[in-house]
């Protein structure tokens, strides 16, 4: 059994079925990559395991526990935080403020706000200021240390790259290596695929709602999954 | 004049302290509480009942009274506001609307029309004064109105700023979808913040007992204060809060030096300036109210 899994989840926007019948696990310690198109549904999958979208059918499973019908709220609680894209954050509140409620959950464990501090450095002299007021680094670096006061077994990413300058995704891709090496489950959906082949120990390119490729990182070919991204994949049959 | 000043500084304490729960409510959970006065004004029926039937006075009936109005405000957030939410923007409103009519009306139904007050049930402090240099009286209770004001609004700031369950209802008005993503149980921290609001309902209306004569329809003037204090404040700020309720009395008291029928129109006078200021700031002109463009772009 997976450390965490979904089996069979579909979710629907409307009318539209944006994710159709996914189905992987992710072991311990294990940093997954999901990776494909605009609409291909990677966005809606993490929103789905971390709470925010009821799914239509399917499960959503941590060890033993059946987060289905669990509130975001409690999922947090259960170990699971999202690094919503676009960041989220609450720009009305200062940055440690942002830490603070990371912390609403209550979960034990070691992260603090002089530990986020620590991790991303260019935060500290911006520790009263208003999100609203920091820089797109600055922000992605809250949004990712407001999801680790939470202590998460499992941390979902999403797109941090997104309208960051390669300089400052290099920064913020450099203090997530250090928690990929603490052993920290990570799912990230990441457009940049050479990236994501880099960090993660396995990838899932979805494609429709669908899962059209799921490979080691190490060994899978870019062309490969290139293929799947576009659709000219064939995935292997499942042995009967 | 500095007397007038001083009246209407005292005065504004009190539409503060009923404007406060108004202007918590709308920053919060973004809902216009069209009951809000006539909360107020059961919750000084409450006190009225205490006092005339148990002889408890006023002051020890809030300790009653109070955690009552949370438990009103609870439920009311859990079984009626945030199911009229889902309806979109207008229900809630219309909610509140229906809430107030069904308030005043079992209030009348109950107590009939008579005007009732708390003034009886406070010993001489409804009428005491302090003499201060230049001959200037100042009410004892206006007084205590306007450090009550000052003291909730604070503890409420404080409140907001420092705890816990203080950045879960910001971060529940800001963002109630991302507020869940990171731990905050919404439903509850909105439900806390109705819980919080009338409370203060609770208290404006054991001010509103104690300073003037209550019957069973006079939440709708009630309401119409908070509404002009709390927009000339700054819906949504505290301290605007006290700020605006100050500026409303101040209008009201100087109006009425103008002319006996000055003290509503001074007040309503200032509202509508602030209001239409306050519009053309965020780009919204008067014709643009009165015909709000077309949804669909030719």
């Amino acid at each position: 059994m997976s450390f965490m899994a979904v089996e069979n989840l579909v979710v629907r926007h409307g009318l539209l079925q944006a994710v159709r019948g996914v189905t992987f696990g992710v072991e311990r310690g294990e940093t997954l990559a999901l990776v494909g198109a605009n609409g291909a549904g990677k966005t809606t999958l993490l929103r789905a395991i971390a709470g925010a979208h009821q799914p239509a059918a399917g499960r959503v499973l941590l060890g033993d526990a059946d987060l289905t019908s669990v509130p975001s709220h409690r999922r947090v609680g259960m170990g699971i935080a999202l690094v919503p894209e676009g960041r989220k954050l609450f720009v009305r509140m200062s940055v440690e403020e942002n830490l603070l409620l990371g912390r609403t959950a209550g979960r034990p464990g070691d992260w603090s706000v002089d530990k986020v501090l620590e991790m991303f450095p260019n935060l500290k002299p911006r520790r009263h200021t208003k999100t609203g007021h920091l820089s797109g680094g600055e922000q992605q670096a809250t949004a990712i240390g407001r999801a680790l006061m939470s202590n998460p077994d499992v941390l979902l990413l999403d797109e941090v790259s997104l309208g960051l300058s390669p300089l400052i995704v290099d920064r913020v891709y450099a203090a997530l290596q250090g928690l990929i090496r603490s052993g920290t489950t990570i799912i990230l959906v990441e457009q940049d695929l050479n990236r994501a082949l880099s960090v993660s120990d396995k990838v899932i390119c979805m494609l429709e709602g669908r899962i059209a490729l799921t490979a080691d990182s190490k060994s899978v070919s870019r062309d490969e999954v290139t293929k799947a991204y576009f659709g000219l994949h064939k995935q292997k049959a499942e042995p009967a | 004049m500095s007397n007038q000043i001083i009246q209407g500084v005292l005065l504004g304490g009190y539409y503060a302290l009923i404007a406060c729960g108004l202007s918590f409510m709308f920053s919060v959970m973004r809902i216009i509480n069209l009951a809000h006065g006539s909360l107020a004004v059961l919750s000084a029926y409450a006190l009225w009942w205490l006092a005339s039937r148990f002889h408890i006075p006023p002051f020890a009936g809030l300790l009653i009274v109070l955690p009552l109005m949370a438990v009103i405000g609870w439920a009311l957030q859990r079984f009626l506001l945030e199911r009229s939410a889902r309806g979109g923007a207008l229900l809630p409103i219309l909610t509140t609307f229906g809430l107030a009519i069904v308030i005043d009306n079992m209030l009348f139904e109950q107590f009939g029309a008579d005007t009732r007050s708390l003034a009886p049930f406070i010993g001489s402090l409804s009428y005491d004064s302090w003499e201060w240099p230049g001959s200037i009286y100042v009410g004892k209770l206006a007084v205590i109105m306007f450090f009550a004001a000052v003291v909730l609004l604070g503890g409420l700031q404080l409140f907001l700023s420092r705890t816990g369950l203080g950045r879960a209802i910001r971060a529940t008005s800001e963002d109630p979808d991302t507020a869940g993503l990171v731990g905050v149980d919404a439903r509850r921290a909105n439900a806390v913040a109705a819980a919080i609001a009338l409370v203060t309902v609770g208290l404006a209306g054991a001010f509103l007992g104690m300073r003037a004569t209550f019957d069973p329809y006079a939440g709708t003037p009630q309401l119409l204060f908070a509404f002009e204090a709390a927009v000339i404040g700054g819906a949504g700020s505290l301290w605007g809060t006290l700020i605006g309720g100050i500026v409303l009395a101040l209008a009201q008291t100087l109006g009425a030096q103008v002319h006996p029928q000055g003290f509503l129109i001074g007040g309503h006078a200032v509202f509508l300036i602030v209001l239409f200021v306050r519009l053309s700031m965020a780009g919204l002109s008067l014709r643009s109210l009165f015909n709000p463009p077309s949804r669909s772009a030719s």
